[in-house]
């Protein structure tokens, strides 16, 4: 594989055959985009500055929301033991009884549960996730110089803020959070005498949501326009690298489902505020008989989960097309079946909206609809397993690099296999029978959609932290941080399917009026010590993420994985626009590793002499 | 920051960013009424539903808010062939008639709350408040893109600008948009 030296040189290339935008023409200082202190770090219009403003955001809620359950662990693994010692942060949810033990308050514990969920799923795997790599790489991987609308951009980061800031202060409100589970259902949702996080916590609940909405259509209008419309010449839609298609097709699922979620809210608010019946009927509180009439509780989960799952594809796409790139690059193969690749995709997502109902088999729903939602639920097990044998088959024979980045790759297909196969058992109504609400189901969508997702973001994140800084992150650190995620995931999820089929619930704060479950408080507190060293294990993860911004090794190279996308014709640190002169043009598609020789050929090498097929 | 380097490499596409930024943003409205809709069936369906007559008021509005968007076509058309009065003298008449259907629809929701439809009262009647209130909503949004396009009309000297041309027809697509999208509500009320 010497023959690399043959290539031509990223810059002479970039000057003879890149494509003259006149990008320069109206300006003469080294900045066309006349940046300030304030419009470079703060609202700044660069792709690749929201893109990391995305990250941090999304880093910080992540510790909010592991945190929250590792105390809620706690109260599961230990019941009896005295919780006085975190008294100082949490207040008055710590009650101490009249023997001096300090107990969480239970609506503290529903509060905990509701906002895990709703930071984890929303805030870091949606905004964290698909925010911070669909900004980066969408316009570095096209060859373009920014997103079509780079306001509308900036705006999408700030209504994320916005949700976030609501959401925060939503946590230190003296009725607490909303606590009604992270799916919100109706009456509690809807009532806010229902409990005390369904007054103050679920209106600033439903308004940080609301906002939160409008940042993911406004990232989503621009990563769809920019895909199709600012790909640079020689850049067809079969060339496109799969991390873009699955962003791409991400954005779309997002644009047909958000907005469904809003009009699910904006009904629910006529119900909290204006006195509607969409979803109460003959409801008693405290023996008062409410003067609602008419609705239908139901309806909310109808509309909730035609968003709901389909926004899980749009929590683990992303985290599919990071995956595919990083397993490629890191194995000097191309994909495997690349096409089959892109079609698996779009046919996950166009069957994602065909089985919200997989999640309401239980509501009394009619039983022969539930033979629908079945069959279309267990057909996603094809384009998945489609996914998966590419993966395996790209690896195979592969000159493989086993660093942080391609570790977490592979990580992610382990958890992906792991998860998805317990989605086969969840997808039949009838199991469901038992599986409902157990652990079972904890177990099942933390792996799939939880840990997965944050493999591929991790992933994502050691390969193009160099892009993004222009420093490596401590790959000894790096790979502590994966084998013990890796263990410690496992190690936490694995047993909770036991307790599932042994039909233990969710979401209960103490299982000791239940005899038949004490067998397993042993089991609940080996969870618990594993949950609290996997948590410590990412704080390792932040450490080395904020030192190496400062003090990592600096890359010396623009292309340090001799990888083929665009990203990495960029200069080290790229400024607003990317690239300094032409925009590259595209000859290739990005898969070509080990080929004729070569180890690798970047999208912008022209076709070689003597070169075989050309994608 | 300035458009210029970017509106150069627009030229090679058919289709500018915007135009297509604006589709797909229509794309997530329409999504948002489709559902507001599938619920009214859903809801309808689950039973407990009070049957009623739709008030006369809303069909006729629907002429109103067509004629709009006519007349809104008929200034672009002005505009495009260099028709000045046309121009602006249309977009005032598509003006005058977008903010009539909105307070046309007001007089629809007093006429629904005549015949004892309240909103709080069975979701059937809440429905048409909620699904108008948010239909009616969107139309202001319009109304406010419509008077920047008055202040474009009459302070700037009349040049039809390849820039001009596009911001006028976000406009246009949208008040478009907006009036089938209440043909769509209307025809669905009127079905169900």
């Amino acid at each position: 594989m010497e023959n690399n030296s043959l290539l031509i040189d990223d810059e002479k290339l970039l000057k003879e055959n890149g494509y003259d935008d006149h990008f320069h023409d109206h300006h003469h200082d080294e900045d066309p985009y006349q940046s300030n202190f304030f419009s470079k770090y703060v609202f700044s219009m660069d792709h690749k500055m929201i893109a990391k403003q995305f990250l941090i955001t999304g880093m910080f809620w992540a510790v909010i929301g592991a945190a929250m359950s590792v105390i809620f662990r706690l109260q599961l693994g230990f019941p009896e033991d005295s919780m006085t010692w975190i008294k100082p942060l949490l207040g008055k949810w710590i009650v101490i009884d009249s023997a001096g033990v300090g107990h969480l308050a239970t609506e503290f514990y529903y509060a905990l549960v509701t906002m895990h969920g709703t930071i984890i799923v929303f805030f870091v795997l949606t905004a964290g996730l698909s925010g911070t790599f669909s900004n980066l790489l969408i316009p570095l991987q096209i060859g373009a110089r920014d997103m079509a609308s780079p306001l509308l951009n900036m705006l999408s980061y700030w209504f994320f803020f916005l949700a976030s800031v609501i959401m925060f202060l939503s946590l230190f409100v003296s009725t607490g959070p909303f606590a009604g589970g992270w799916v919100a259902y109706p009456p509690l949702s809807a009532l806010p005498q229902a409990s005390s996080g369904s007054g103050m916590g679920m209106t600033l609940w439903l308004i940080s949501l609301t906002f939160f909405v409008v940042s993911v259509l406004l990232g989503g209008i621009n990563y769809i326009t920019t895909v199709l419309n600012l790909r640079t010449k020689g850049m067809s839609m079969w060339r496109l690298p799969l991390t873009i298609w699955s962003f791409f097709i991400t954005a779309i699922i997002g644009l047909l489902s958000f907005p469904v979620l809003v009009s699910g809210f904006l009904l629910l608010m006529a119900d909290r505020s204006l006195g509607t019946s969409f979803y109460l009927s003959e409801i008693f509180i405290n023996g008062h008989a409410l003067d609602n009439v008419g609705g239908s509780p139901i309806l909310y989960q109808h509309l909730f989960w035609f968003l709901g799952h389909p926004e899980v594809y749009i929590i683990i796409l992303p985290a599919m097309g990071i995956a595919s790139e990083v397993l490629s690059t890191h194995s000097r193969k191309p994909i495997f079946g690349y096409k089959a690749m892109v079609i698996s995709i779009a046919s996950i997502a166009f069957l994602s909206f065909l089985v919200w109902a997989h999640h309401m088999f239980m509501s009394g729903m009619n039983p022969f609809i539930s033979n629908f939602f079945v069959i279309f639920t267990l057909i996603i097990a094809v384009p998945s397993a489609v996914k998966v044998f590419n993966w395996i088959s790209t690896l195979y024979g592969g000159s493989i690099r086993l660093n942080t980045a391609m570790l977490f790759a592979i990580g992610f297909v382990s958890m992906f296999i792991s998860g998805g196969l317990t989605g086969i058992y969840l997808g039949n109504s009838a199991l469901d029978i038992q599986m409902h609400d157990t652990y079972f189901v904890v177990a099942h969508f933390h792996i799939v959609m939880g840990v997965a997702a944050f493999f591929g973001m991790f992933a994502g994140i050691y390969h193009w932290f160099p892009k993004m800084y222009g420093r490596f992150m401590n790959e000894t650190l790096g790979k502590l941080h994966f084998w013990g995620t890796m263990i410690g995931a496992y190690l936490i999820f694995w047993p909770m399917h036991y307790l599932g089929l042994a039909g233990v619930p969710r979401r209960y704060y103490s299982f000791d009026v239940f005899d038949t479950f004490s067998q397993f408080s042993d089991l609940n507190k080996f969870i618990t010590v594993a949950a609290i060293i996997t948590f410590f294990l990412q704080i390792v993860f932040i450490a080395n993420f904020f030192h190496s911004i400062f003090f990592g090794k600096k890359v010396k190279e623009k292309n340090p994985w001799k990888s083929n996308t665009l990203e990495w014709t960029t200069p080290i640190h790229a400024g607003h626009g990317n690239w300094p002169g032409n925009i590259p043009t595209v000859h290739r598609w990005p898969y070509d590793y080990s080929k004729d020789g070569f180890d690798f050929i970047p999208q912008i090498q022209p076709p070689l002499a003597g070169e075989t097929e050309n994608h | 920051m300035s458009m210029i380097h970017r509106d150069r490499i627009d030229y090679r596409n058919k289709i500018h960013p915007h135009k297509l930024a604006l589709w797909v943003a229509l794309g997530s409205i329409l999504m948002m009424f489709v559902a507001l809709t599938s619920a009214y069936v859903v809801k309808r369906a689950a039973g407990n539903w009070l049957d009623f007559e739709l008030p006369q008021i809303f069909y006729y509005n629907t002429f109103v808010i067509l004629l709009s968007s006519v007349f809104l076509q008929m200034s672009y058309k002005g505009f495009l062939k260099g028709k000045e009065n046309i121009y602006k003298y249309m977009l005032v008449a598509a003006f005058v008639t977008g903010l009539a259907f909105v307070v046309l629809q007001y007089k629809g929701w007093t006429a629904l709350h005549q015949i004892g439809i309240e909103l709080s009262g069975n979701p059937s009647g809440s429905f048409i408040y909620v699904i108008s209130g948010f239909h009616a909503l969107h139309v202001l949004g319009g109304i406010v893109a419509l008077i920047l396009a008055l202040v474009f009309a009459f302070k700037l000297p009349y040049k039809p600008t390849y820039k001009r041309k596009n911001r006028f027809e976000l406009v246009l697509h949208y008040w478009h948009f907006i009036g089938f999208l209440w043909v769509y509500l209307l025809l669905f009320l009127f079905t169900q």
